[in-house]
């Protein structure tokens, strides 16, 4: 998976090009040579080029139209009702993107927020506890086994569970602080305190899949690194920074990218533990766009080019991390 | 593990409790909601799961009502039928895909490799209304085979990704040889390859069931009718604006559970060699 780290100079790498493929082949000679692969890659292209490409392309061109659940064609009965939109150009776009449309700039820095502060938690997180788990421990697999139970409990069930925790009304987080003389919070009722629990829930899901990549990735880091580290004298902060962090880089970056796009897109947390609310405070870009397209009327268009807006800042942001990790990484390595 | 620093294993009493308790607290934190999702399923007096210090009579009633007089059996076998469905068909053609981009070198490899990564970054709300329009087109909405091929939009990109991963740690000798005994491509990939990759596959079967088996966006659009639910969208109908029934949901929530944390543990040995495999070849 870290191929995806390192990029296009590790592919280049192996086997160098005979000249002879040089030539061109004819349509035949290809389709001879290649069958084999063409045929074992044929479904995925088939299902990704209708269900992924072919959508995707009708989304931008949705976004450059004003299609809304009242225009767009459909069948009622026998009666046939024709598309009736308009191409409007970039105008959604210049919409969004000029704040005259209102929500986008705040979900926007939300959507920042919410992503960099689950990150950041689920690798930290993540990091100490598969430190700890790394040292020879007794009872070691029966805390594993335990720390990685939320990644067993599929999101929607987190989500009710977790609404049940934190209710306003008999929720058991309130009771406790009670007890304690402590105040109640209505903790998904206000703007504040939703953002918080939202946080609180994803990361609770999302630790255990960073701990367990990690914790695979420490075990490859070669034992006498730290053994020469150690006969240097090198304290354990000196080891961690030495040796750790830069043995785990490959296995760090696809994670933390990973993570970023998966939290990025989270949509069960919040759709299920706020619905977006109060006012739509918890709302990311993605629940945005969702509720655009199938609350109230459903605004298609709309919806299509807040989809188009995420899309093209995820792919921005891959490639730029790709290339600054690959430059990170050509210096550790000289 | 323990073999060369035998120093670690004299740690001072002091810092091992220390780090036990950091990992008990943490288990703890880990455990907790689900165990409360538990107690208060067995919470069997109405109302009582407003009461957390109460306990009340304990038993199996909300599981009884949950089985009996709601339609959660058939948004099971809804999401089961999905959930595997996707994995199967995800996985395999993943798998194939994956082995081609791993052994041979074909036009258009490059692209697909760009194409399993790229669609991994489309969240749901960039292809749901397309989505929603072509499988409409298609005839397949409210069906299960219109969900499962949305699903494996999302299965399909990372398994194949991973999987061309974990092929790579294989060696090519084992191909070679399988050729020299006139093996096909595909009798390789199958009789050779696909025994040795156990471990990854099994990380993305884990994967893609858990995936499919917890989507909520695609789920809740592409299932009209009540009898079609899959069991995120049925189960919130408990707790809506309108009803509270949260011993319903939480006695569902556990029933939920069972099949997902069957698959993980039986999955789990593999899981940590699989991903390991993944992420450290480069």
């Amino acid at each position: 998976m870290t191929t995806l780290a390192t990029g296009p100079r590790s592919g280049a790498a192996p086997a160098p090009v005979p000249p002879r493929r040089r030539v061109p082949l004819s349509g035949l000679r290809r389709l001879r040579r290649h069958w084999y692969a063409w045929a074992m890659v044929a479904p995925v292209v088939v299902v990704l080029g209708v269900l992924v490409l072919y959508p995707l392309a009708r989304g931008v061109f949705l976004s450059l139209t004003n299609a809304t659940e009242m225009n767009v064609g459909r069948t009622i009965g026998s009666n046939e009702i024709p598309p009736s939109y308009d191409f409007v150009g970039l105008d959604n776009y210049l919409d969004v993107l000029s704040g005259a449309e209102g929500a986008f700039y705040s979900r926007l820095l939300w959507t920042l927020e919410w992503t960099v502060i689950c990150v950041t938690l689920h690798y930290t997180i993540g990091l100490g506890l598969a430190l700890l788990l790394n040292r020879a421990l007794s009872m070691r697999g029966l805390y594993r086994m335990l720390l990685i139970l939320p990644w067993a409990v599929p999101p929607f069930v987190a989500a009710f569970g977790w609404r049940l925790i934190l209710n306003d009304e008999g929720g058991v987080l309130n009771a406790v602080s009670r007890s304690l003389g402590m105040g109640t919070v209505n903790w998904l009722g206000e703007p504040f305190a939703a953002k918080i629990s939202v946080i609180m829930v994803n990361v609770w899901l999302g630790v255990p899949f960073m701990m367990v990549a990690l914790l695979g990735g420490l075990q490859t880091v070669p034992r006498e690194l730290y053994e020469a580290a150690e006969v240097d004298g090198a304290t354990p902060w000196q080891r961690f920074r030495a040796v750790t962090l830069p043995g785990l880089r490959p296995v760090s970056g696809t994670v933390i990218l990973l993570g970023t796009i998966w939290t990025f897109n989270q949509f069960p947390v919040i759709a299920l533990l706020t619905g977006g609310g109060p006012g739509g405070a918890t709302n990311i870009l993605v629940t945005e766009a969702y509720e655009r397209a199938f609350q109230g009327i459903r605004d298609y268009a709309g919806a299509a080019t807040y989809g188009a807006i995420i899309a093209s800042m995820l792919v921005v942001f891959a490639s730029v991390y790709r290339r600054w990790l690959a430059r990170q990484t050509s210096e550790v390595l000289g | 593990m323990r073999h060369p620093r035998d120093r670690s294993r004299s740690r001072r009493p002091l810092s091992s409790a220390a780090l036990h308790t950091t990992l008990v607290g943490a288990s703890v934190l880990a455990v907790f909601p689900v165990a409360w999702v538990l107690l208060t399923s067995l919470k069997t007096d109405r109302d009582n799961w407003a009461r957390p210090d109460t306990l009340g009579t304990l038993g199996l009633g909300n599981y009884r009502q949950v089985l009996a007089e709601t339609q959660f059996t058939t948004w099971f076998a809804n999401s089961l039928i999905v959930a595997v469905g996707t994995t199967v068909v995800g996985v395999l053609i993943a798998a194939t895909a994956g082995y081609a981009a791993s052994r041979m070198r074909f036009p258009g490899q490059r692209p697909l490799m760009w194409m399993f990564l790229v669609t991994q970054m489309f969240p749901a709300a960039v292809l749901i209304v397309p989505l929603y329009n072509v499988l409409s087109d298609l005839g397949l909405l409210n069906s299960y085979g219109g969900l499962i091929l949305a699903q494996c939009t999302v299965a399909v990109p990372y398994c194949g990704w991973m999987l061309k991963g974990y092929f790579d740690t294989i060696p090519v000798s084992i191909d070679e040889a399988g050729r020299i005994d006139g093996l096909s491509p595909f009798g390789t990939f199958w009789r050779l390859i696909v025994p040795l990759a156990k471990p990854g596959i099994a990380v993305t079967v884990f994967y893609s069931f858990i995936t499919a088996w917890g989507e909520v966006a695609f789920a809740s659009v592409f299932m009209q009718s009540e009898d079609r639910y899959p069991l995120p969208v049925g189960m919130g109908t408990f707790v809506s604006d309108f009803t509270a029934e949260w011993g319903l949901l939480t006695a569902s929530s556990v029933l939920v559970m069972i099949p997902a944390a069957a698959v993980f543990f039986l999955v789990q040995r593999h899981l940590i060699a699989g991903l390991t495999a993944g992420g450290v070849k480069s």
